[in-house]
């Protein structure tokens, strides 16, 4: 398939007109509710055949990740086309043909850490949406404390032997492969002895148990690993400095999550979906609470927009994700609690049909949890940014 | 969307002004011109203007240097950073902008006077204790050909040293704006003792007669004149805002390596941490509304009041908890006048209620947002 301009004003015209041509009516609704979302995955079931088709012919033109260098499934767009790219979805409302952890994350993090075959095994699955991927970081022991990780890895010669558990794992149980963080040294310091790994969740001794949330619904699971056994080749980066990998992944998942409340509604105005739960925004204290919601909600928005801008080659937003999780999350949490409010009690019931989703309002708690808490971003910029403390 | 990063030139524009203003407008300076009892220092003005601030929003044909607003706001920021007392605000943006809407000899000649640093200029707009351009009552009924002007302004800034008054008044089908020379029979000016240390004045009109040429544009429309000019001064002082709540962060977070209390130094308590890590975070965003603004008036100023209402109500929301948390984070010493927070506190307050307080952008905001 032929690939698209790489002048903006030409690149916008062909984007159009390829969009308009291309994208399946069904799928001009940029609703990113669950059940709305194309994972991918080797036992994905597309929930209809407009999902595939758009999915199939995003990843042919690169556009499932559209800054990711046309060698490895993407369409190698600059910052100025990528916003015009977004703007165009935005224009005619289009779903994002496909969502994953392996876009978000394991991509970013391959790109820059991972060995030239590392790369194109890998990535060019993750653009197509054949393999999904979960993150297996968190442990019992080792929340907030990642890097007190204890899952044990041992080289055995010709391969590596995982023993130890996960938890929080979201999505294990529906994943191919998991990017962990386990111990390849005991003895070493703690940042000193984990390595970044790979390994296929349909290995020997991969079992997964999913976990139940206040939400309802059970995403995340715990997963446990008995004698699995791996290729050596399934490291990336340098064995034992597996925290640098990790620490650069998560600065792009923490990017990620602060858009979260950015999407809201469809990225239409709070004060328009309120209006539209509350029966007209009448209650003078809740239009106050939006009024100021809103005039962060769209700062955040640019300062979002501001440090892409700034970011050299896709390279992400470094430090700085610690400040954008931080502001995102506990936004999109204060949305979704205007927005309960608004619905009253219409809100209140879990298939509810009308107003807002209790769900919803129940899963956004763990925003500022997720990907590193509000307290830890706080001290990552105090440390980092600030210079305070040791 | 532009790109909301700074350009070189930015950078470069920002650095010679902090170079500058480190040197001829520290904080010490507004002290010291408060000690003496002043509100304005020509001689400032006149370094400034050499440089070409005063004409940065003035058209190169009328000797300015005619830089853009994004630019403007740089400037503002800087000067926020040090409270630098001047009259940028209100004669090389605010006057700058309203007279370059209009086309001909005289207001190319009043803004080649701006551009110069030789002339200055004071917008005479609120009438009670809030911003509220549409109630305006101060009358300019017709007098022949001309107009006599009665009524009451307040909160004039600048007003008691500026040469010259932009007024808005109520005319037969609308409001007009008048461009008056201050010592023009039946103006009096009463300077007030602001909490800011900086020039404001309540001036009273008795039968002040005008003509036609002392009007800006047309009559019965000043907001095609004025609007963009309110516009551009709110972008540029949300851009000194910033400035300013930067400077007293930068302030703060120094105090927290130094101070020691409990045998550490008070920046190694985490509750002390977090609270400086949010500042951070809310200075940043704001940065990005100020910035943006900055673009939308130089690249599409027809649709800029939206950007520059979100950047002015970011702004107050930011100068505020910069100070109040700065004082905090002082103890008693913030308290004190011989130290500067004290400055930075009481001209945040000023700046939030010009040109429209808090309610009055986010409601603008509101409004284009649906609500
Ligand atoms: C919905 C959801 C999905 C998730 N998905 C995944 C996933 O896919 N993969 C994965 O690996 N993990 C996942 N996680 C785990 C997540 O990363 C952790 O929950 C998170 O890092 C916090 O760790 P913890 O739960 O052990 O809390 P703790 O670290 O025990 O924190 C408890 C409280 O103490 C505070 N605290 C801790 N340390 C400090 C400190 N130094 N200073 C101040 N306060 C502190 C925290 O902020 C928090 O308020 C997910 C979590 C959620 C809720």
């Amino acid at each position: 398939m032929s690939s698209l301009s790489t002048d903006p004003d030409q690149f916008r015209a062909e984007l159009r007109d390829w969009l308009e041509q291309n994208c399946p009516a069904e799928m001009r609704d940029a609703s990113t509710a669950e059940d709305n979302i194309c994972w991918g995955g080797r036992t994905w079931v597309f929930q209809s055949n407009a999902q595939r088709i758009w999915l199939e012919r995003m990843a042919a033109k690169g556009l499932t990740v559209p800054t990711w260098p046309t060698a490895f499934g993407g369409a190698g767009l600059d910052r100025a086309c990528e916003k015009i790219f977004q703007q165009e979805m935005g224009r005619i409302n289009a779903r994002p043909p496909l969502l994953s952890f392996g876009i978000w994350m394991l991509g970013p993090a391959l790109l820059h850490f991972g060995t030239e075959q590392q790369k194109q095994h890998y990535l060019p699955p993750i653009a197509r949406g054949e393999l999904r991927w979960c993150q297996g970081y968190s442990e019992p022991g080792a929340g907030s404390d990642l890097a007190s990780v204890q899952t044990r890895c041992d080289d055995k010669g010709d391969y590596w032997l995982v023993n130890g558990q996960k938890v929080w794992t979201s999505y294990a149980d529906k994943a191919d492969w998991i990017f962990a963080l386990v111990r390849t040294d005991r003895d070493a310091k703690k940042h000193l002895g984990i390595s970044f790994v790979l390994i296929d969740m349909a290995s020997a001794g991969v079992t997964t148990r999913p976990i139940k949330l206040i939400s309802g619904v059970s995403p995340f699971c715990e997963t446990f690993f008995d004698d699995v056994k791996f290729p050596k080749d399934q490291v990336v980066g340098t064995v034992n400095r597996g925290w640098d990998v990790a620490k650069y992944l998560l600065t792009h998942e923490r990017e990620m999550i602060s858009a979260g409340g950015q999407g809201l509604g469809g990225g239409r105005a709070l004060g328009a979906v309120l209006a539209e739960q509350s029966g007209g925004l009448t209650d003078a204290t809740l239009r106050a609470a939006a009024l100021k919601s809103e005039v962060d909600a769209l700062a955040i928005g640019l300062t979002l927009e501001r440090y892409k801008d700034q970011a050299e080659g896709g390279e992400g937003v470094g430090d700085a994700s610690a400040m954008l999780k931080y502001v995102g999350t506990e936004l999109n949490k204060q949305r979704h609690e205007l927005m309960m409010s608004a619905s009253g009690s219409d809100a209140l019931q879990w298939d509810g049909k009308s107003g807002a989703d209790p769900a919803d309002w129940l899963r956004t708690k763990a925003n500022s949890i997720e990907g590193g808490t509000s307290e830890v971003m706080l001290g990552i910029i105090s440390r980092r940014v600030l210079g305070l403390g040791a | 969307m532009a790109n909301l990063t700074r350009s070189e030139e930015e950078v470069m524009l920002a650095d010679a002004a902090r170079g500058f203003l480190d040197d001829a407008a520290p904080v010490s300076h507004l002290r010291k011109l408060r000690d003496a009892g002043k509100t304005h220092d020509p001689s400032l003005w006149k370094d400034m203007a050499a440089m070409g601030w005063s004409g940065i929003l003035v058209p190169e044909s009328a000797g300015g240097s005619d830089m853009g607003h994004a630019a403007a706001g740089i400037l503002a920021a800087e000067m926020g950073k040090t409270l630098v007392c001047s009259p940028f605000l209100s004669s090389a943006v605010i006057a700058a902008t309203a007279l370059r809407q209009v086309t001909g000899e005289r207001s190319a000649a009043a803004l080649a006077g701006i551009a110069a640093g030789d002339v200055t200029y004071a917008l005479a707009i609120d009438e009670g204790n809030k911003f509220a351009p549409d109630s305006t009552s101060l009358v300019a009924e017709r007098l022949g050909n001309g107009f006599r002007l009665n009524g009451c302004k307040t909160f004039v800034v600048d007003g008691g040293f500026a040469d010259h008054l932009l007024v808005l008044a109520r005319t037969d089908e609308g409001l007009t704006l008048f461009d008056l020379p201050k010592d023009r029979d039946g103006i009096s000016c009463n300077a007030q003792s602001m909490i800011d240390s900086r020039d404001a004045a309540r001036i009273d009109f008795e039968n002040v007669e005008a003509t036609g040429d002392n009007v800006v544009g047309t009559v019965d429309d000043a907001m095609r004149v004025l609007k963009p000019a309110l516009e551009a001064g709110q972008a540029a002082l949300a851009a000194e805002m910033t400035g300013l709540a930067a400077g007293a962060f930068g302030m703060t977070v120094d105090y927290l390596k130094e101070r020691k209390q409990f045998g550490t130094v008070i920046g190694n308590f985490q509750a002390l941490q977090h609270r400086a890590a949010h500042l951070w975070c809310e200075i940043e965003v704001t940065a990005s509304a100020v910035i943006n603004a900055g673009r939308v008036l130089d690249n599409d100023p027809d649709n800029a009041a939206f950007a520059v209402s979100l950047a002015k109500a970011r702004a107050m929301d930011t100068a505020k908890l910069a100070v109040i948390e700065g004082v905090q984070m002082h103890g008693g010493i913030g308290m004190t006048d011989a130290f500067d927070m004290g400055f930075y506190m009481k001209r945040a307050r000023v700046a939030a209620e010009w040109l429209g307080d808090y309610g009055y952008h986010a409601e603008q905001v509101a409004r284009s947002r649906g609500f």
